[in-house]
C-alpha cells in the first residue's frame, strides 16, 4: 500500500525487550517494535505465536513480565486507564452487549468513556450510518449476522473517536462481501489519520491494508518490513508450483543450482527473483510436468518460509 | 497492576457498570417485579396463616407478625446473592461483558464494584417490594419499618459481595450449587427466619452469629419491623460492615487474578 509512515514523527507505541510469560510457557519473548503515527501496522504469525498477548499488554489486559511498552509515551503498567480512553479496540470474539440493541450497544459503551449523552447519540448514528447498520438500530444483537456483528463492533470501537484502533483478526469467519466491507471501512479511518494495529492469518488483508509488518512465531519477531518488500527481499518475484513433484526435483536442481527450490507433500515450488521464462520454457520443455503454475509471489510464501509448514494446533 | 495485594482501582465510572444493569433491568421491569411481589404472599399464606394456626405465637407475637420481616430479610438476601453469582456470572463467562467493559477507561475493580452496588440496588428493590407486601397486611409497624429500605442495601452489599467471592473462583455455573445448598439454604432455614434461635443448643446459636450473614439480617430487619433495635444492633451492623469489606476486597482480587492475565 502507500507508504505513509514518516520516521521522523514520534512513534506512537515503543515495545524495548517487552517479555511476558504464563507460568513456565513463554509467550512474548524478549520482542521490540515501534509504530508510527498514522500507519497501519501488522502482526502476523500461526496459532500461539503471541499476537494476541502483544495486542493485550497493549491496552492493559495483560500485565507485562518485563521490559518496556509505553503508548502514547505512557507506560501502560501505570497508565492502563488513560491509555484505554484513547484507543479503539475490536476483539477477535463476538462481545456485543446482548441485553441491548444496536444503538444501545454504542450509547451503553460511549458512557464507559463518559461521553455525553447528546454527544453519543449523534456519534452513534453517524457511526451506524457509516457501516450500513442504521436499519437495524432498534434490533436486539441476537439477529444480526456475523457480518453485521462484527461491523458493529468496529463501529463500537471508533465511539470515543480512538487515536489508535486495534483489530484482532477483523475478518476471520467473513464471506468476501462482508470482507471487503470491514476493509473499505477500516482503509477510510487510516485516511483520517487512525493509526491502526491488526492481527491477522490473512496474508491478503495484511497486503491490503498494512504499511508495515512484522511476522512472529513462538513470542518472537522474525521478520519486520512492508509487505512489498519482505516479498522482494525474501522469495522474490515469481513462483512455479509443479505438481506432482515425482523426480523432477533433482533434474531441476541440475540444471538450475542457484534457484531455490521446495518440496511440500509431492508439490514443488520454484522461487524466481526475477520474472524469468528461460526456467518455464526448461520445463515445460523437459519435464513436461502434469500440472505447472506460474503465480506472482505473495505474503503468503514469506509466511511460509519464516514459520514453516508444520500445522500449529 | 496485576499484584493480588495491590489497593483497589476504583473510580466514579463503577456507576457506569450499575447503570447498565439497571438499563437491562428497566427494560423487563414488568416481567421482574411479579415474582418478589408474589412469593412473599405464599409464604405469608402457607407459613403465617396455615402454620400459624398452629403455632399462634412467638415471643409473644402472631406467628405470621413474626415471620413477616424475615421474609423481607430473605428477599435481601437471595436477589442479591443471585445477582452477583448465576448474572454475573453470565455476564462475565458467557456474554463477555466483563472484556468488553474493561476496554474502556473502566477498570475490571470498577466492573465489580458496580455488580457489586447493583446486586445491592436489586436486594433494595425486592426487598421494598416484600415490604409493601407485609405493610398491606398490617404486620409492621409505620414509620420505624421504613428504614428496612435503607438497611437492605446494606445488607444487599454484604451478600454481594460474598456472591461475587463466589463468582470469582468457582470454574462453571453449575458450582453455583454448592454455596446455593450448603450456605444460602441452611441460612433460610436456621437463621431465626421461621423460627427463634434459643431453641437451638447453645454452639449451634454461636455458630450462626458467627458464620452465617443473614442471622444479623434477620435480628436487625425484625426489630426494625416492631419499631424498636436489637440489644446486638450496632455489634450485628458493625460484623455485616466488617464482611462486607472483606469481602468486597477478596471479589476485587480474585476477580482480578481470574481475568487480567
Amino acid at each position: 500500500m502507500s507508504s505513509t509512515s514518516t520516521p521522523q514523527k514520534e512513534p506512537i507505541i515503543v515495545a524495548r525487550d517487552l517479555y511476558k510469560t504464563y507460568g513456565d510457557l513463554v509467550a512474548v519473548d524478549h520482542i521490540d517494535f515501534k509504530i508510527y503515527p498514522g500507519e497501519c501496522f501488522g502482526f502476523l504469525g500461526p496459532h500461539g505465536a503471541g499476537k494476541t498477548t502483544t495486542m493485550k499488554m497493549i491496552y492493559g489486559f495483560s500485565p507485562i513480565t518485563s521490559g518496556h511498552l509505553t503508548v502514547f509515551g505512557l507506560p501502560v503498567q501505570s497508565h492502563s486507564r488513560q491509555i484505554r480512553a484513547r484507543l479503539g479496540i475490536c476483539p477477535q470474539e463476538d462481545n456485543l452487549d446482548p441485553d441491548f440493541t444496536v444503538l444501545e450497544n454504542l450509547l451503553v459503551y460511549a458512557r464507559y468513556f463518559g461521553i455525553p449523552k447528546s454527544v453519543a447519540l449523534d456519534r452513534a448514528l453517524q457511526l451506524l450510518d457509516f457501516f450500513d447498520l442504521l436499519h437495524k438500530k432498534d434490533q436486539i444483537i441476537r439477529t444480526l449476522s456475523g457480518g453485521m456483528k462484527r461491523r458493529l463492533l468496529l463501529a463500537r470501537a471508533m465511539i470515543n473517536h480512538p487515536e489508535v484502533l486495534i483489530l484482532d483478526e477483523p475478518t476471520t469467519g467473513l464471506d468476501p462481501q462482508a470482507r471487503h466491507a470491514i476493509w473499505d471501512r477500516i482503509l477510510s479511518f487510516k485516511e483520517q489519520g487512525v493509526t491502526i494495529l491488526l492481527t491477522t492469518h490473512y496474508m491478503e488483508e495484511a497486503e491490503r491494508l498494512c504499511d508495515r509488518l512484522v511476522i512472529m512465531d513462538h513470542g518472537r519477531i522474525l521478520v519486520e518490513g512492508r509487505p512489498q518488500q519482505l516479498i522482494h527481499d525474501l522469495v522474490g518475484h515469481e513462483v512455479i508450483e509443479i505438481y506432482p513433484a515425482n523426480g523432477f526435483v533433482d533434474r531441476i536442481r541440475e540444471r538450475f543450482p542457484d534457484l531455490e527450490v521446495e518440496t511440500y507433500h509431492n508439490r514443488l515450488e520454484i522461487f524466481l527473483r526475477e520474472s524469468d521464462t528461460e526456467v518455464t520454457e526448461y520445463i515445460l520443455e523437459h519435464l513436461q510436468p502434469p500440472s505447472l503454475y506460474v503465480r506472482r509471489a505473495t505474503l503468503e510464501d514469506v509466511f511460509f518460509k519464516m514459520t514453516g509448514r508444520q500445522l500449529r494446533d | 497492576m496485576n499484584s493480588f495485594w495491590m489497593k483497589p482501582d476504583l473510580s466514579w465510572r463503577m456507576w457506569t457498570v450499575w447503570q447498565r444493569d439497571r438499563d437491562v433491568y428497566w427494560k423487563t421491569f414488568k416481567v421482574n417485579f411479579l415474582p418478589p411481589l408474589l412469593e412473599p404472599i405464599l409464604y405469608l399464606f402457607a407459613l403465617g396463616f396455615g402454620l400459624g394456626a398452629f403455632v399462634k405465637e412467638i415471643q409473644g407475637i402472631p406467628y405470621v407478625q413474626y415471620i413477616a420481616p424475615a421474609l423481607v430479610a430473605i428477599s435481601m438476601m437471595y436477589n442479591a446473592f443471585f445477582e452477583c453469582t448465576y448474572s454475573s456470572f453470565v455476564r462475565m463467562y458467557y456474554q463477555k461483558t466483563f472484556d468488553a467493559i474493561i476496554a474502556t477507561p473502566v477498570s475490571l475493580d470498577d466492573v465489580v464494584m458496580g455488580e457489586i452496588l447493583w446486586g445491592a440496588t436489586k436486594a433494595l428493590i425486592n426487598a421494598t417490594i416484600v415490604l409493601a407486601v407485609v405493610m398491606a397486611f398490617r404486620l409492621v409497624t409505620l414509620p420505624h419499618a421504613l428504614l428496612i429500605i435503607p438497611f437492605s442495601f446494606l445488607a444487599g452489599l454484604l451478600f454481594s459481595a460474598i456472591a461475587m467471592f463466589f463468582t470469582a473462583v468457582v470454574p462453571s455455573i453449575d458450582s453455583f450449587n454448592y454455596p446455593f445448598y450448603l450456605f444460602i439454604t441452611p441460612m433460610f432455614l436456621f437463621s431465626g427466619t421461621f423460627f427463634p434461635m434459643d431453641v437451638l443448643p447453645p454452639i449451634l446459636q454461636k455458630f450462626a452469629w458467627a458464620t452465617l450473614p443473614l442471622t444479623h439480617v434477620v435480628s436487625v430487619t425484625r426489630a426494625l419491623a416492631m419499631g424498636t433495635w436489637p440489644a446486638q444492633g450496632w455489634a450485628s451492623l458493625l460484623w455485616m460492615g466488617g464482611v462486607t469489606v472483606l469481602m468486597t476486597y477478596l471479589s476485587l482480587a480474585l476477580m482480578r487474578r481470574r481475568l487480567i492475565v
